[in-house]
Protein backbone atom coordinates (compact mmCIF):
# COMPACT_ATOMS: atom_id res chain seq x y z
CA UNK A 1 0.00 0.00 0.00
CA UNK A 2 0.81 3.20 -0.83
CA UNK A 3 1.92 5.64 2.01
CA UNK A 4 2.11 9.44 2.37
CA UNK A 5 4.03 11.17 4.94
CA UNK A 6 2.18 14.53 5.76
CA UNK A 7 3.08 14.81 9.51
CA UNK A 8 4.79 18.14 10.90
CA UNK A 9 2.58 19.73 8.17
CA UNK A 10 -0.69 22.21 8.60
CA UNK A 11 -4.15 21.49 6.97
CA UNK A 12 -4.74 22.44 3.58
CA UNK A 13 -0.95 20.85 2.95
CA UNK A 14 -2.26 16.88 4.18
CA UNK A 15 -5.27 17.22 1.71
CA UNK A 16 -2.75 18.31 -0.84
CA UNK A 17 -0.28 15.82 -0.09
CA UNK A 18 -3.26 13.05 -0.37
CA UNK A 19 -4.09 14.26 -3.17
CA UNK A 20 -1.50 14.27 -5.33
CA UNK A 21 -0.81 10.85 -4.06
CA UNK A 22 -4.36 9.43 -5.44
CA UNK A 23 -3.58 10.97 -8.77
CA UNK A 24 -1.05 8.35 -9.42
CA UNK A 25 -3.19 5.44 -8.04
CA UNK A 26 -6.23 3.40 -9.98
CA UNK A 27 -9.40 2.74 -8.73
CA UNK A 28 -9.63 0.50 -5.97
CA UNK A 29 -6.12 1.45 -4.67
CA UNK A 30 -5.98 1.80 -0.93
CA UNK A 31 -3.53 4.68 0.67
CA UNK A 32 -2.11 5.18 3.62
CA UNK A 33 -1.61 9.13 5.14
CA UNK A 34 0.16 9.82 8.72
CA UNK A 35 -0.26 13.55 9.87
CA UNK A 36 -0.01 14.76 12.89
CA UNK A 37 -2.52 17.88 12.48
CA UNK A 38 -5.70 17.42 13.98
CA UNK A 39 -7.41 19.11 10.68
CA UNK A 40 -6.71 16.70 8.79
CA UNK A 41 -9.28 14.27 10.94
CA UNK A 42 -11.97 16.63 9.01
CA UNK A 43 -10.58 17.68 6.07
CA UNK A 44 -9.24 14.53 4.34
CA UNK A 45 -12.55 12.92 4.58
CA UNK A 46 -14.29 16.01 3.75
CA UNK A 47 -11.76 15.99 0.64
CA UNK A 48 -12.82 12.13 -0.27
CA UNK A 49 -16.08 12.72 0.20
CA UNK A 50 -16.50 15.33 -2.57
CA UNK A 51 -13.96 13.18 -5.41
CA UNK A 52 -16.02 9.67 -4.45
CA UNK A 53 -12.84 8.05 -2.16
CA UNK A 54 -13.48 6.19 0.62
CA UNK A 55 -12.37 6.60 3.98
CA UNK A 56 -11.55 2.88 5.29
CA UNK A 57 -10.17 3.79 8.57
CA UNK A 58 -8.95 6.35 11.00
CA UNK A 59 -6.34 5.47 13.56
CA UNK A 60 -4.88 7.75 16.21
CA UNK A 61 -2.00 7.01 18.35
CA UNK A 62 0.47 9.45 20.48
CA UNK A 63 0.25 12.36 18.42
CA UNK A 64 0.28 10.73 14.77
CA UNK A 65 -3.08 9.84 12.72
CA UNK A 66 -2.95 7.49 10.14
CA UNK A 67 -6.05 7.58 7.66
CA UNK A 68 -6.16 4.32 5.27
CA UNK A 69 -8.35 5.49 1.98
CA UNK A 70 -9.21 3.30 -0.97
CA UNK A 71 -9.66 5.69 -4.27
CA UNK A 72 -13.04 5.51 -5.71
CA UNK A 73 -13.67 5.76 -9.69
CA UNK A 74 -12.54 8.79 -11.49
CA UNK B 1 -27.32 15.21 -27.79
CA UNK B 2 -24.93 18.03 -27.06
CA UNK B 3 -21.87 17.92 -24.34
CA UNK B 4 -22.50 19.19 -21.26
CA UNK B 5 -20.43 22.73 -20.66
CA UNK B 6 -17.73 22.61 -18.19
CA UNK B 7 -16.68 25.46 -15.85
CA UNK B 8 -14.01 25.68 -13.18
CA UNK B 9 -15.27 27.96 -10.13
CA UNK B 10 -12.20 29.68 -8.08
CA UNK B 11 -13.84 28.51 -4.35
CA UNK B 12 -12.16 30.93 -1.51
CA UNK B 13 -14.81 29.05 0.98
CA UNK B 14 -16.71 32.54 1.26
CA UNK B 15 -20.19 33.28 0.04
CA UNK B 16 -19.69 34.87 -2.97
CA UNK B 17 -17.67 31.88 -5.16
CA UNK B 18 -20.19 29.58 -3.39
CA UNK B 19 -23.05 31.44 -4.60
CA UNK B 20 -21.54 32.43 -8.39
CA UNK B 21 -20.97 28.48 -8.99
CA UNK B 22 -24.37 27.66 -8.36
CA UNK B 23 -25.78 30.18 -10.39
CA UNK B 24 -23.94 28.62 -13.22
CA UNK B 25 -25.21 25.09 -11.96
CA UNK B 26 -28.26 26.22 -12.24
CA UNK B 27 -28.09 26.64 -16.19
CA UNK B 28 -26.91 23.06 -16.36
CA UNK B 29 -23.00 23.95 -16.29
CA UNK B 30 -21.07 21.06 -14.72
CA UNK B 31 -18.51 22.66 -12.27
CA UNK B 32 -15.90 21.65 -10.35
CA UNK B 33 -13.66 24.12 -7.94
CA UNK B 34 -10.23 25.47 -7.68
CA UNK B 35 -8.71 26.47 -4.34
CA UNK B 36 -5.22 27.80 -3.86
CA UNK B 37 -2.39 27.78 -0.98
CA UNK B 38 -0.68 30.52 -1.09
CA UNK B 39 0.39 30.10 2.47
CA UNK B 40 -0.75 33.23 3.88
CA UNK B 41 -4.11 31.85 4.32
CA UNK B 42 -6.13 32.42 7.59
CA UNK B 43 -7.67 29.26 7.64
CA UNK B 44 -6.40 25.89 8.74
CA UNK B 45 -3.22 26.76 9.95
CA UNK B 46 -3.94 29.15 12.72
CA UNK B 47 -7.15 26.80 14.00
CA UNK B 48 -4.68 24.35 14.29
CA UNK B 49 -1.84 26.27 16.26
CA UNK B 50 -3.77 27.88 18.87
CA UNK B 51 -5.30 25.42 21.62
CA UNK B 52 -8.67 27.80 22.06
CA UNK B 53 -9.13 27.41 17.98
CA UNK B 54 -8.41 23.77 18.10
CA UNK B 55 -10.98 23.49 20.92
CA UNK B 56 -13.34 24.79 18.26
CA UNK B 57 -15.33 22.55 15.51
CA UNK B 58 -13.13 23.27 12.61
CA UNK B 59 -13.72 22.94 8.84
CA UNK B 60 -11.83 23.76 5.39
CA UNK B 61 -14.60 25.98 4.11
CA UNK B 62 -13.66 25.80 0.41
CA UNK B 63 -14.26 21.80 1.13
CA UNK B 64 -17.69 23.02 2.99
CA UNK B 65 -18.69 25.09 -0.28
CA UNK B 66 -17.87 21.83 -2.38
CA UNK B 67 -19.94 19.51 -0.26
CA UNK B 68 -22.72 22.30 -0.25
CA UNK B 69 -22.81 22.44 -4.00
CA UNK B 70 -21.24 18.41 -4.67
CA UNK B 71 -19.11 19.37 -6.86
CA UNK B 72 -14.96 18.33 -6.70
CA UNK B 73 -12.75 20.44 -5.43
CA UNK B 74 -8.76 20.94 -6.27
CA UNK B 75 -6.56 22.37 -4.04
CA UNK B 76 -3.16 23.78 -5.46
CA UNK B 77 -0.24 24.50 -3.81
CA UNK B 78 1.53 28.01 -5.01
CA UNK B 79 3.25 28.53 -2.26
CA UNK B 80 6.55 28.97 -4.10
CA UNK B 81 5.22 30.68 -7.83
CA UNK B 82 3.13 33.15 -5.27
CA UNK B 83 6.16 34.65 -4.03
CA UNK B 84 6.64 36.73 -6.88
CA UNK B 85 3.42 37.96 -6.59
CA UNK B 86 4.03 39.06 -3.08
CA UNK B 87 7.62 40.26 -3.45
CA UNK B 88 7.06 42.40 -6.91
CA UNK B 89 3.38 43.10 -7.48
CA UNK B 90 3.08 44.75 -10.76
CA UNK B 91 -0.05 46.67 -9.66
CA UNK B 92 1.05 47.56 -6.04
CA UNK B 93 -0.23 46.91 -2.49
CA UNK B 94 -3.64 47.39 -1.10
CA UNK B 95 -3.42 48.94 2.60
CA UNK B 96 -0.82 46.60 3.72
CA UNK B 97 1.21 43.96 1.78
CA UNK B 98 -1.30 42.67 -0.02
CA UNK B 99 -0.94 42.37 -3.59
CA UNK B 100 -4.86 42.04 -4.41
CA UNK B 101 -5.06 42.70 -8.12
CA UNK B 102 -1.64 40.39 -9.20
CA UNK B 103 -3.32 38.26 -6.78
CA UNK B 104 -6.20 37.56 -8.71
CA UNK B 105 -4.71 38.13 -11.90
CA UNK B 106 -2.37 35.21 -10.80
CA UNK B 107 -5.12 32.73 -9.78
CA UNK B 108 -7.21 33.56 -12.71
CA UNK B 109 -4.24 32.89 -14.85
CA UNK B 110 -3.60 29.41 -13.19
CA UNK B 111 -7.05 28.60 -13.80
CA UNK B 112 -6.78 29.46 -17.56
CA UNK B 113 -4.09 27.12 -17.81
CA UNK B 114 -6.44 24.63 -15.65
CA UNK B 115 -9.05 24.66 -17.94
CA UNK B 116 -7.10 24.51 -21.10
CA UNK B 117 -5.80 21.43 -19.68
CA UNK B 118 -8.66 19.75 -18.67
CA UNK B 119 -11.12 21.05 -21.32
CA UNK B 120 -12.83 23.50 -19.25
CA UNK B 121 -14.89 25.91 -20.94
CA UNK B 122 -14.39 29.04 -19.01
CA UNK B 123 -13.87 30.01 -15.54
CA UNK B 124 -16.19 31.56 -12.64
CA UNK B 125 -15.27 33.90 -9.90
CA UNK B 126 -17.49 35.76 -7.27
CA UNK B 127 -16.51 38.98 -7.85
CA UNK B 128 -18.55 42.01 -7.61
CA UNK B 129 -18.10 45.23 -9.37
CA UNK B 130 -17.67 47.41 -6.33
CA UNK B 131 -16.98 45.24 -3.75
CA UNK B 132 -13.03 45.17 -2.87
CA UNK B 133 -11.25 48.89 -3.19
CA UNK B 134 -8.61 47.18 -4.84
CA UNK B 135 -9.53 44.28 -6.69
CA UNK B 136 -13.15 44.67 -7.87
CA UNK B 137 -13.36 47.72 -9.27
CA UNK B 138 -15.29 48.56 -12.71
CA UNK B 139 -11.58 49.49 -14.04
CA UNK B 140 -9.38 46.84 -12.10
CA UNK B 141 -12.03 43.88 -13.46
CA UNK B 142 -11.16 44.06 -17.40
CA UNK B 143 -7.27 44.25 -16.09
CA UNK B 144 -8.21 41.12 -14.79
CA UNK B 145 -9.39 39.80 -17.43
CA UNK B 146 -6.98 40.86 -20.11
CA UNK B 147 -3.80 40.18 -17.54
CA UNK B 148 -4.74 36.97 -17.12
CA UNK B 149 -5.33 35.62 -20.31
CA UNK B 150 -8.96 34.34 -19.96
CA UNK B 151 -10.10 37.70 -22.03
CA UNK B 152 -13.81 35.92 -22.58
CA UNK B 153 -13.77 33.01 -21.05
CA UNK B 154 -14.05 34.50 -17.70
CA UNK B 155 -17.37 34.47 -16.43
CA UNK B 156 -18.60 37.01 -13.00
CA UNK B 157 -22.55 35.47 -12.23
CA UNK B 158 -22.76 37.45 -9.56
CA UNK B 159 -22.34 41.13 -11.66
CA UNK B 160 -22.56 39.86 -15.40
CA UNK B 161 -25.38 42.29 -16.56
CA UNK B 162 -22.86 44.91 -15.22
CA UNK B 163 -20.03 43.78 -18.18
CA UNK B 164 -19.66 42.87 -21.78
CA UNK B 165 -21.04 39.47 -22.40
CA UNK B 166 -19.04 36.81 -22.41
CA UNK B 167 -17.99 34.05 -24.71
CA UNK B 168 -20.45 31.54 -23.19
CA UNK B 169 -23.11 34.43 -23.33
CA UNK B 170 -22.15 34.94 -27.13
CA UNK B 171 -22.21 31.37 -27.41
CA UNK B 172 -25.76 31.10 -26.41
CA UNK B 173 -24.94 28.63 -23.46
CA UNK B 174 -25.06 30.93 -20.80
CA UNK B 175 -28.06 33.09 -20.23
CA UNK B 176 -27.80 36.59 -19.50
CA UNK B 177 -31.15 37.25 -18.15
CA UNK B 178 -30.21 34.45 -15.43
CA UNK B 179 -27.21 35.99 -14.18
CA UNK B 180 -27.21 39.12 -11.55
CA UNK B 181 -26.78 42.70 -11.29
CA UNK B 182 -25.01 42.60 -7.89
CA UNK B 183 -22.73 45.75 -7.28
CA UNK B 184 -21.23 47.62 -4.49
CA UNK B 185 -19.95 46.27 -0.87
CA UNK B 186 -23.54 46.10 0.27
CA UNK B 187 -23.81 42.17 1.20
CA UNK B 188 -27.92 41.85 1.09
CA UNK B 189 -28.23 41.08 -2.51
CA UNK B 190 -25.58 38.03 -1.59
CA UNK B 191 -27.60 37.26 1.57
CA UNK B 192 -30.92 36.91 -0.40
CA UNK B 193 -29.65 34.77 -2.74
CA UNK B 194 -28.53 32.51 -0.37
CA UNK B 195 -31.52 32.34 1.75
CA UNK B 196 -33.01 31.30 -1.91
CA UNK B 197 -30.57 28.82 -2.63
CA UNK B 198 -31.22 27.32 0.91
CA UNK B 199 -27.52 28.45 1.82
CA UNK B 200 -27.38 28.87 5.87
CA UNK B 201 -24.26 28.16 7.26
CA UNK B 202 -21.85 29.98 5.09
CA UNK B 203 -18.42 31.65 6.16
CA UNK B 204 -18.92 35.22 7.17
CA UNK B 205 -17.91 36.81 3.41
CA UNK B 206 -15.65 39.07 2.25
CA UNK B 207 -12.44 39.09 3.38
CA UNK B 208 -10.25 38.04 6.63
CA UNK B 209 -9.20 35.04 4.57
CA UNK B 210 -5.22 36.00 3.82
CA UNK B 211 -2.86 37.36 6.63
CA UNK B 212 -1.08 39.71 4.07
CA UNK B 213 -4.30 42.35 4.43
CA UNK B 214 -3.57 41.98 8.70
CA UNK B 215 -1.82 45.08 9.41
CA UNK B 216 0.22 43.65 12.16
CA UNK B 217 1.58 40.49 10.00
CA UNK B 218 2.28 42.98 7.35
CA UNK B 219 4.49 45.04 9.47
CA UNK B 220 6.28 41.79 11.07
CA UNK B 221 6.53 40.74 7.00
CA UNK B 222 8.23 43.99 5.98
CA UNK B 223 10.26 43.59 9.53
CA UNK B 224 11.65 40.34 8.04
CA UNK B 225 12.29 42.08 4.74
CA UNK B 226 13.88 45.13 6.35
CA UNK B 227 16.42 42.79 8.84
CA UNK B 228 17.74 40.56 6.18
CA UNK B 229 18.17 43.15 3.77
CA UNK B 230 16.42 41.35 1.31
CA UNK B 231 13.00 40.81 0.08
CA UNK B 232 12.55 36.70 0.66
CA UNK B 233 10.77 34.68 2.32
CA UNK B 234 10.43 30.93 2.73
CA UNK B 235 7.05 29.05 4.02
CA UNK B 236 8.57 28.68 7.34
CA UNK B 237 9.32 32.31 7.65
CA UNK B 238 5.64 33.39 6.97
CA UNK B 239 4.15 30.43 9.09
CA UNK B 240 6.25 31.95 11.91
CA UNK B 241 4.62 35.31 11.83
CA UNK B 242 1.47 33.71 12.32
CA UNK B 243 2.25 32.78 15.62
CA UNK B 244 3.63 34.52 19.15
CA UNK B 245 5.13 37.92 20.29
CA UNK B 246 7.52 39.13 17.83
CA UNK B 247 10.08 41.42 20.06
CA UNK B 248 12.39 42.71 18.12
CA UNK B 249 15.30 44.70 20.92
CA UNK B 250 18.29 44.93 18.19
CA UNK B 251 18.51 44.34 13.95
CA UNK B 252 20.12 41.63 14.34
CA UNK B 253 17.88 39.51 16.31
CA UNK B 254 14.34 39.16 17.66
CA UNK B 255 12.65 36.73 20.11
CA UNK B 256 9.19 35.30 19.05
CA UNK B 257 7.98 34.31 22.21
CA UNK B 258 4.83 31.25 22.53
CA UNK B 259 1.40 33.44 23.84
CA UNK B 260 -0.05 29.66 24.96
CA UNK B 261 0.27 25.95 25.10
CA UNK B 262 -1.07 25.36 21.46
CA UNK B 263 2.02 28.53 19.88
CA UNK B 264 4.28 26.46 22.14
CA UNK B 265 4.27 22.91 20.77
CA UNK B 266 3.59 24.21 17.42
CA UNK B 267 6.91 26.11 17.98
CA UNK B 268 8.96 23.25 19.29
CA UNK B 269 9.15 21.79 15.68
CA UNK B 270 11.12 24.78 14.87
CA UNK B 271 13.57 24.42 18.34
CA UNK B 272 16.55 22.92 16.72
CA UNK B 273 16.86 25.33 13.66
CA UNK B 274 16.81 28.71 16.20
CA UNK B 275 18.51 29.49 20.03
CA UNK B 276 15.95 28.88 22.04
CA UNK B 277 15.03 29.26 25.67
CA UNK B 278 12.76 28.02 28.26
CA UNK B 279 12.47 29.34 32.00
CA UNK B 280 13.00 26.23 34.02
CA UNK B 281 12.72 27.37 37.46
CA UNK B 282 9.38 28.55 36.85
CA UNK B 283 6.69 27.92 34.57
CA UNK B 284 6.44 29.83 31.03
CA UNK B 285 7.24 30.41 27.12
CA UNK B 286 9.12 28.63 24.41
CA UNK B 287 10.88 31.33 22.96
CA UNK B 288 13.05 31.23 19.45
CA UNK B 289 15.73 33.66 18.86
CA UNK B 290 15.81 34.50 14.91
CA UNK B 291 18.67 35.94 14.20
CA UNK B 292 22.47 36.50 14.83
CA UNK B 293 22.33 37.32 19.21
CA UNK B 294 25.96 38.02 20.74
CA UNK B 295 26.30 37.39 24.43
CA UNK B 296 24.91 40.55 25.43
CA UNK B 297 21.74 40.10 23.31
CA UNK B 298 21.28 36.76 24.53
CA UNK B 299 21.28 37.75 28.22
CA UNK B 300 18.99 40.73 27.51
CA UNK B 301 16.61 37.99 25.76
CA UNK B 302 16.65 35.65 29.10
CA UNK B 303 15.54 38.76 31.07
CA UNK B 304 12.72 38.66 28.19
CA UNK B 305 11.61 35.57 28.30
CA UNK B 306 12.07 35.35 32.13
CA UNK B 307 9.32 38.47 32.03
CA UNK B 308 6.67 36.43 30.45
CA UNK B 309 7.11 33.48 32.78
CA UNK B 310 5.41 33.06 35.73
CA UNK B 311 8.26 33.95 37.63
CA UNK B 312 8.14 37.75 36.24
CA UNK B 313 7.62 39.45 39.39
CA UNK B 314 10.71 36.79 41.23
CA UNK B 315 13.92 38.00 41.78
CA UNK B 316 16.07 35.72 40.01
CA UNK B 317 14.59 32.96 36.85
CA UNK B 318 16.70 30.22 35.50
CA UNK B 319 16.03 29.96 31.70
CA UNK B 320 17.89 27.32 29.66
CA UNK B 321 19.57 28.53 26.70
CA UNK B 322 20.10 26.03 23.79
CA UNK B 323 22.15 26.67 20.88
CA UNK B 324 21.80 25.60 17.29
CA UNK B 325 24.53 23.16 17.80
CA UNK B 326 22.03 21.29 21.23
CA UNK B 327 24.22 22.35 23.80
CA UNK B 328 22.02 24.27 26.82
CA UNK B 329 23.75 26.15 29.59
CA UNK B 330 21.15 27.73 32.37
CA UNK B 331 21.30 31.30 33.04
CA UNK B 332 19.86 33.17 36.60
CA UNK B 333 18.09 36.66 35.29
CA UNK B 334 16.16 39.33 36.71
CA UNK B 335 13.21 39.56 34.93
CA UNK B 336 12.81 42.37 32.64
CA UNK B 337 10.56 45.19 33.97
CA UNK B 338 7.52 44.43 31.82
CA UNK B 339 7.44 48.84 31.71
CA UNK B 340 10.15 49.31 31.14
CA UNK B 341 10.03 47.19 28.00
CA UNK B 342 10.07 50.24 24.80
CA UNK B 343 6.75 49.21 23.20
CA UNK B 344 9.05 50.10 19.57
CA UNK B 345 10.52 46.49 20.46
CA UNK B 346 6.79 44.83 19.57
CA UNK B 347 6.19 44.47 15.70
Amino acid sequence: MKSVDARCLLCPLPVIRTQDAVASLQAGDSLEVLCTDPGAIHDIPAWCRVHGHEVCDINEQEDTITITIRVGSP
Amino acid sequence: MTEKRKAVALISGGLDSLLAARVMMDQGVHVEGINFYTGFCVEGHTHAIRKKDRDRPKRNNALWVAEQLGIKLHILDIIEEYKDIVINPKHGYGSNLNPCLDCKIFMVNKAREWIDDHGFDCIVTGEVIGQRPKSQRRDTLPVVARESGADDRLVRPLCAKNLPPTRPEKEGWLDRDKLHDFSGRSRKPQMALAAHYGFEDYAQPAGGCCFLTDKQYSVKLADLWATRGKREYELDDIMLLKVGRHIRPGPNYKLIVGREEGENRFMEGYRKRFVHMLPTSHSGPLVLLDGEPDNNDIELAARLTARFSQGRDAERVIVEVTGKNGESRALAVKPYPAEQVPASWYL
